[in-house]
């Protein structure tokens, strides 16, 4: 460890403090405009899928427990931006929205895997596979209302 | 005068972090899935708007010296998906000796690649001013060995280092096995010293992959396991191994689901230039919606 002396003066660590304190202030409000476009633009992630992502099948499609335990890692880990019912949030979209029901296993997985990170979403692969999957159990058991007749 | 002055800034850094420590009480907490390593970095970042309380120690022996023991607090936020800052304060006693704060360093962690790729690469940039008397080992490098600190608390203290630290993250998940590789290069800015260099490699891996379809506290899969070494690779002028200290120590989180982590790690000096024994452990908590919260207090935007 190379030395220099020196002093440490103590006004820069408030200032530094009062610098990251402001971080929080300005990405907030960033992450928070034009929610709509936003959907949609994360929503538009979902076709960048690579084919064989898409074609991959949940492999606890039959674990009777998979969609008990997606549900409690959804709570832990998803509700917080998508909402505790993933109706959406300021944060992030509705889950409940077609564009997500209708994506296959696969290609679930492979958003989570992935995230999307220049909206927002980080990527999840630090959950083990088998937990991506129990997620994607969760959210393919998720019934939108019905749409009211036009 | 010496000693009001270190008195204030303890109670300074000691307000700071009540201060947080009760905005943190206002805050939804969320459960985070930690990794366990101390000193190695995967290349998963916080997620955007979280902060995430830390509070670290490190016990370790001297010889030719008193055993010490350091701390210090992080307050890690997640700025975006692909941006974390992190402020950390460092402290520590000495045994028969003294205790005392020794500095700060504010972190910036960045994520290169947009997707999960075979090797993920994360870049790190770090400022400290921290005083010749830290004792953390957050990192080794260069030639840092023993017996830089074995000095006295009050010969140390009067030297300051004001140093940039980067380091260049690779890491890959695989399998529920995470590997985790740190090169680390720093320069301190006072003098014309050179840049300095380390390592740090890391192996962790959740005892279980799938999630109970209850909560519990206890369940193998909230308990991450692994390994880490790290040490110092000299610098630019002596690169190498030669009076260098490295160290292999085992690590392990065990995340609750009441929020919180704590972390263990009995880490063992691999030459005699290293301390023989760092026992380090740890606990955090993560709060989601911070950023929200500053922005409700200080731009007064509605929830």
């Amino acid at each position: 460890m190379t030395k220099a002396t020196g002093h440490i003066p103590i006004t820069s660590a408030a200032f530094a403090l009062v610098f990251v304190l402001a971080v929080p202030l300005v990405s907030a409000q960033k992450q928070n405009s034009a929610p709509s476009k936003k959907d949609n633009s994360v929503y538009a992630e979902l076709a960048k899928a690579p084919r064989k992502a898409v074609a991959r099948r949940n492999p606890l499609e039959t674990d009777p427990e998979a969609v008990a335990a997606g549900a409690n890692l959804f709570d832990q880990h998803c509700a917080e931006c998508h909402g505790e019912m993933a109706e959406g949030g300021r944060k992030a979209p509705s889950l409940l929205a077609d564009p997500v029901q209708q994506a296959t296993p696969g290609t679930l997985f492979w958003i989570l895997t992935n995230g999307v990170v220049r909206r927002g979403m980080p990527v999840w692969s630090k959950l083990p596979e088998p937990q991506r999957w129990q997620l994607v159990s969760y959210l393919k058991s998720l019934n939108p209302a019905p749409k009211p007749a036009q | 005068m010496k000693t009001i002055n270190a008195c204030l800034s303890f109670l300074n850094t000691t307000k700071l972090h009540l201060a947080l420590a009760i905005a943190a009480t206002f805050i939804s907490p969320a459960q985070a899935q930690e990794s366990p390593y101390i000193v190695t970095y995967d290349h998963y970042l916080e997620e955007p708007g979280s902060l995430e309380v830390e509070y670290f120690s490190t016990f370790g022996t001297q010889r030719a010296g008193n055993d010490f023991h350091s701390f210090w607090s992080e307050f890690e936020y997640g700025a975006t998906a692909w941006w974390t800052t992190e402020l950390y304060f460092d402290g520590q006693t000495t045994f028969n000796d003294s205790t005392i704060f020794t500095g700060f360093r504010w972190e910036n962690r960045f994520r290169l690649l947009q997707r999960e790729h075979f090797i993920n690469p994360v870049l790190y940039i770090e400022y400290e001013q921290t005083s010749g008397a830290d004792k953390i080992l957050k990192e080794v490098e260069g030639h840092d060995v023993e017996s830089d600190y074995a000095i006295p608390n009050a010969i140390a203290r009067k030297e300051h280092d004001h140093e940039l630290e980067s380091k260049l993250l690779l890491s890959r998940t695989f399998k529920g096995w995470n590997v985790a590789e740190n090169t680390i290069a720093t320069k301190n800015l006072t003098g014309g010293n050179p840049w300095e260099f380390g390592y740090a490699i890391g192996a962790s891996r959740p005892l279980a992959l799938k999630a109970s379809a209850k909560r519990c506290s206890f369940c193998r899969e909230n308990v991450i396991a692994g390994i880490e070494m790290y040490g110092g690779l000299g610098d630019r002028y002596s690169f190498g191994l030669h009076d260098t200290s490295h160290y292999l120590a085992g690590v392990a989180a065990w995340n609750l689901p009441s929020d919180w982590t704590l972390r263990l790690s009995p880490g063992f000096g691999l030459n005699d230039d290293s301390h023989r024994f760092l026992l380090r452990w740890g606990v955090s908590r993560e709060f989601s919606g911070f950023g929200d919260m500053i922005a409700r207090l200080i731009g007064g935007r509605k929830p």
